[in-house]
């Protein structure tokens, strides 16, 4: 049904002039971004000034573009001969379906929608779906949308909503430039000045003048003599033609449109025109066109081509930038700053942003100040460690390995190194967990952008992780980690890890890293001491904005727990309590929640329990879920826990 | 008046029909008028006197469509010719793009024709418009009448085109000669597109 597009209706075959530049500069820019520049592109003109070539030409090159594009051409009568054969067969939705899921739609004569009501509603449903799913539609036709006799309103404001552009009669340059592509293609020559006198001639559109052209290709076949301009006027009947037209031909006012169009062609063309071709098509791809804008509201700028070129090379640069930047970080790529040509030196800036390790390394998390750390006989030696490092950065203890177990505070003093660190003029400190690091890694890797990954890091002039073990079994990560290290340790950058057990212990990582790891100074935390786990007590409640009385915090300080991670549970249970209670905290209420009627039970718990902040009511059931799988220390519990 | 308007895409040319009374300035718009497609024409506005003189003006809009992306439109003007009507010529002058100054080629009308020619440069003056800018075509018209009544276009020149500005000779009752004025008038206008606007 669809008609097949003539390969020979090509861009590069459309001769272009200065009737019909705008509507190829169009058709250009919705092949290049089709369903978003303007959707629909409604070209009109006269009959044989090559709407059907542009219109193939489009469904062509969107086809080169991308192959896997659903393009239809056909002329509206087609597409009513295929609508109302549909409806005979009873299959009108699977012809609806048909033609939404074109993606590029090109309809051909559309005037002849005239009278016909329900082709007309069916072309609207179809126009509004294939607008809605962003897919592109070109029409054509002999006239304006507004004069297209009886067109239901809506298609009209429809059709003129996208970009309405006409097509005139060729120029007489460009009529010489058609003849002679055409005699080319057509293995024609012919003596000088003939094809001038035919481009001359009074022919109202290309068609006709392709029919001149073939009767003297086949006048000189059979004579086989090559004509002269002469013989060509008098084989074309032009003779007696010119001499007719003294009186008045009754087109004289055609024809007059036509001069006036060659004399626009020659005045506005001339360079406004150029200059407003290129603002349409650069606007169609998203560019911001100030600049040419500009030259506009100028009476006679000098050097407009010189602008024109400029700007183009502004904005081809740009689009180089975007490119590189797309395939370093693809987020960064759709920054408007690649799509404007006045701002092209922050352009410039933010790719060497990018290309030099763009966005920053990700950064210490500020909710670990290090004033918050509490400090204690139990981390004396990671604190002292600590300000030795933000005393000397890189020169002291490099690298520095925070170890204990898990809940003593290591992420926290991590950050809290991080943010110090982050305090120093010019400093970028990365900070981040190995699991992080190693997902990075990944993701460069995939995404081919390895030269990227690498540039961010080498610029950081801190590389914190946290959780160093994890490394174990990531080889690549490790051999990437291995030249890193070097790289801090060679230019007095300073290192922090942290692990739970000191680098010896270390399954699965390559002996040159371990040793390495362990080369600086291994600072280990131990269980919270006394003074510790009051301090931590005192932040919490000041956190929760809690009471923090003297006995209550001797309370909590108290309370042996092995870990800060099991203090904060703690409190955070006490804490709970009141409020549910609705009482003010105090000694008194923490020590009902914590040890509360049954403090037989209490003692029981005290060494697997205290860290889960599991607690057996008086009603015997289980209140708190947390950590129940892993602290759990009997299996009957746990499976009465699970089936709950 | 703005000729060119860029951000509407729009081109609009006043072209006024300048000349001594009955020389034939109407006669060429209603040439026109016969010509132009009924779709393309606005109504022609006529304010003549019982014996068919122009007593006002003449005006006839013409919409070229879209030229090269360009709404173009015309809008064609006449004065009134006799002397007396001055008032009524000045106003029709203002904001002119351009001026058809349409000669009765009889001899006896010579001083008719310098006279009105004179009347333009002084009522172009009194807009602040150098008739030296204007765009201006000559238009010798009545050259069907019997050679013993006119002058040849030669003959006009000498008198009137010192300047060497275009000039037609013309029969504009038949049609001849009066597009040709049209067209030429058209593209001096159009050419100062390529200089911005009009003065």
């Amino acid at each position: 049904m669809t008609t097949a597009l003539n390969p020979k209706f090509t861009f590069d075959s459309f001769v272009v002039g200065a009737a019909n530049r705008l509507a190829v500069t169009a058709a250009r820019t919705v092949v290049e971004n089709p369903g978003s520049a303007y959707n629909p592109l409604f070209i009109y003109s006269g009959s044989g000034l090559g709407k059907t070539h542009l219109l193939m030409a489009i469904g062509s090159q969107a086809k080169k573009v991308a192959p896997g594009f659903n393009i239809e051409y056909l002329t509206l009568d087609e597409y009513v001969e295929a609508f109302h054969a549909a409806i005979a067969a009873g299959q009108g939705d699977a012809f609806r379906r048909r033609f939404q899921n074109v993606d590029v739609l090109l309809v051909d004569d559309v005037q002849f929608l005239t009278g016909r009501a329900e082709m007309q509603t069916e072309l609207l449903r179809l126009t509004e779906v294939l607008q809605g799913t962003g897919h592109q539609i070109v029409l054509t036709c002999d006239r304006p949308p507004g004069e297209i006799a009886a067109l239901d309103e809506r298609l009209i404001s429809r059709f003129s909503g996208g970009l309405v552009v006409d097509m005139g009669v060729p120029d007489y340059e460009t009529r010489v430039a058609i003849l002679r592509r055409k005699a080319e293609e057509r293995g024609a020559a012919f003596q000088p000045g003939v094809l001038e006198t035919v481009a001359g001639a009074d022919f109202v559109n290309v068609r006709e003048l392709m029919g001149a052209l073939n009767r003297l290709i086949a006048y000189q076949a059979v004579n086989e003599t090559p004509i002269n301009a002469e013989a060509a006027k008098q084989v074309l009947g032009l003779a007696s033609v010119a001499a007719a037209t003294g009186g008045g031909s009754a087109d004289e006012f055609a024809q007059f449109v036509s001069d006036v169009t060659v004399t626009v062609g020659k005045a506005v063309e001339a360079w406004r025109s150029r200059v407003a071709e290129a603002i349409l098509r650069w606007e169609g791809e998203g560019y911001r066109t100030h600049r040419l804008e500009a030259l506009l509201e100028r009476d006679a700028p000098a050097a407009v081509d010189e602008a024109i070129t400029s700007f183009v090379k502004d904005v081809e640069r740009l689009k180089a930038l975007e490119t590189e930047v797309a395939a370093l970080d693809p987020q960064a790529a759709g920054q408007s700053i690649f799509r404007d040509p006045e701002h092209m030196p922050e352009a410039e800036e933010a790719a060497a942003r990018v290309r030099e390790g763009a966005g920053p390394p990700p950064a210490p998390s500020p909710a670990f100040p290090l004033a918050q750390f509490a400090a204690g006989a139990s981390n004396q030696m990671a604190m002292s460690a600590v300000a030795a490092v933000l005393a000397q950065p890189g020169k002291k203890y490099n690298p520095l390995l925070l170890v204990g177990r898990s809940g003593l505070g290591k992420t926290h003093l991590l950050n809290a190194v991080g943010l110090e660190l982050a305090q120093r003029r010019g400093a970028i400190v990365a900070c981040l967990s190995t699991q992080d690091f190693v997902d990075e890694l990944i993701a460069a890797i995939d995404g081919n952008r390895m030269d990227w990954w690498r540039a961010r890091y080498r610029r950081a002039t801190a590389l914190l992780l946290d959780d160093i073990h994890l490394l174990a079994g990531k080889e690549r990560t490790q051999e990437e980690l291995f030249n890193l290290f070097n790289l801090f340790l060679d230019q007095e950058r300073q290192l922090v890890f942290t692990a739970p057990t000191p680098p010896g212990a270390f399954q699965g990582i390559e002996p040159r890293i371990a040793s390495r790891l362990g080369s600086g100074l291994v600072a280990e935390l131990t269980e919270p001491d006394r003074d510790v786990r009051r301090g931590v007590a005192e932040r919490l409640l000041v956190q929760l904005h809690q009471p923090t009385e003297a006995a209550l915090l001797d309370y909590l300080a108290d309370r042996p727990v092995d870990s800060v991670r099991a203090l904060t549970t703690l409190v955070q249970r006490v804490v709970g309590a009141a409020t549910a209670k609705e009482q003010p905290l105090s000694a008194g209420l923490a020590r009902e929640e914590l040890e509360g009627q049954a403090p037989v039970g209490e003692r029981r718990r005290t060494s697997g329990f205290r860290t889960s902040g599991i607690v057996v009511s008086s009603a015997g059931g289980v209140r708190s879920r947390e950590k129940m799988v892993w602290d759990w220390p009997e299996p009957s519990d746990r499976v009465l826990e699970e089936s709950r | 008046m703005s000729l060119v308007n860029f951000t509407a895409r729009e081109i609009t040319c006043k072209i006024v029909y300048y000349g001594p009374g009955r020389s034939g300035k109407t006669t060429n718009l209603h040439y026109v008028y016969g010509r132009v497609p009924e779709s393309r024409r606005g109504r022609m506005v006529s304010l003549a006197t019982q014996t068919d003189r122009t007593l006002f003006f003449d005006f006839l809009p013409i919409d070229l469509g879209q030229i090269s992306g360009f709404t173009t439109r015309f809008q064609l003007y006449t004065v009134p010719g006799q002397v007396y009507y001055n008032a009524t010529r000045r106003l029709v002058l203002q904001g002119a793009d351009g001026v058809v100054f349409v000669a009765d080629s009889q001899a006896r009308q010579l001083d008719e024709n310098i006279e009105s020619l004179q009347n333009l440069q002084a009522n172009l003056l009194d807009h602040g418009v150098d008739i030296r800018g204007m765009p201006l075509v000559l238009q010798y018209n009545k050259q069907d009448l019997p050679r013993e009544l006119i002058l040849t276009s030669a003959d006009l020149d000498d008198a009137l085109n010192f300047r060497s500005l275009p000039s037609f000779p013309a029969d504009a009752l038949h049609g001849v000669g009066v597009f040709e004025t049209l067209k030429s008038i058209s593209e001096q206008v159009l050419k100062r597109l390529s200089q911005g606007t009009t003065a």
